[in-house]
């Protein structure tokens, strides 16, 4: 054999050691590969199985939220009216009463009373559960409703008791004056010279 | 024979670089696979082991529907002892 042919010789078998070391290289990634995928799609396989039934749930749950949203928006346009309501959602909420309510489109377009400005949220809540005050009657535009003088008296009238335990009224301030029901006799003392202690 | 020296050389100097160079690019490539596939099962898995909550969905559906049939009575209640607005 030539030594042109020798030296063909070993670089063709370097050649192939070549081929064979990276071509092995690539078999064992493409392995690891194919393991790797097999996991991925074990837990894609246990996502799809447990997501499966999350959309028809949801979806029952947000009907089931719709209906009673619905119910009590229903409700409370019924007994408080479109106005009241909305001044009660968004002194409850501040803002709410611009969305409106779902099953009356119109009340996105009503101007809500400032009940929330005038009333706390405790006071709303219970004037809407019943009470029946007096809250947003007048022009929301108009002056505060609340008697600032007496508000603790309005606010406690919210809580009527079961019977009356403090008087309607206070007592009247007593008349005074030449024509006044009850004359008191007029002393000598007042108006004379002072009486003067005797000196040590 | 110089012509077959001319052709060991241009297999030494040329094909053989080139072979080399694309197989270790194939190898390479297949190599850089490895390590995304791996982190894309281990998210899998996470995402799996997020969803084991999902069942109590059961459970929250039953609760909303429980809700909403109290919340019902109680608006027929409040709707017969309340008057209307108008």
């Amino acid at each position: 054999m030539p030594a042109a042919g020798a030296v063909l010789l070993v670089i063709v078998v370097l050649i192939v050691l070549a081929l064979v070391y990276y071509l092995v290289s690539t078999i064992l990634a493409l392995r690891e590969i194919t393991a790797g995928l097999d996991d991925v799609i074990a837990g894609v396989g246990e996502i799809l199985q447990k997501s499966a039934p999350v959309n028809d749930v949801v979806t029952n749950i947000n009907e089931n939220l719709d209906a009673g949203v619905e119910l009590l928006e229903g409700l409370l346009v019924q007994k408080a009216g479109m106005d009241d309501a909305l001044g009660l959602v968004d002194g409850l909420y501040p803002g709410a009463a611009a969305a409106g309510f779902r099953s009356f489109p119109e009340s996105a377009t009503t101007t809500p009373p400032r009940i929330g400005e005038v009333y706390t949220k405790g006071t709303l809540t219970l004037a809407r559960l019943g009470r029946e005050a007096p809250i947003a009657m007048a022009n929301p535009a108009g002056p505060v409703l609340r008697n600032v003088e007496g508000g603790s008296l309005a606010a406690r009238s919210l809580y009527p008791d079961g019977r009356q335990e403090r008087p309607e009224n206070l007592p009247r301030s007593p008349v005074i004056g030449t024509d006044a029901p009850v004359q008191y006799e007029q002393r000598d003392d007042i108006g004379a010279p002072r009486k003067r202690l005797p000196a040590r | 024979m110089t012509l077959w020296w001319i052709g060991d050389i241009v297999l030494l100097i040329v094909v053989v670089p080139v072979v080399v160079y694309l197989l270790h690019g194939v190898l390479s490539a297949a190599r850089s696979i490895v390590p995304s596939v791996r982190q894309i099962a281990d998210v899998a898995a996470a995402g799996s082991k997020d969803l084991d909550a999902t069942a109590l969905l059961l459970t929250t559906q039953d609760q909303v529907q429980q809700t909403v049939a109290v919340v019902a009575n109680y608006g027929g209640s409040l709707d017969v002892i309340l008057d209307d607005a108008s």
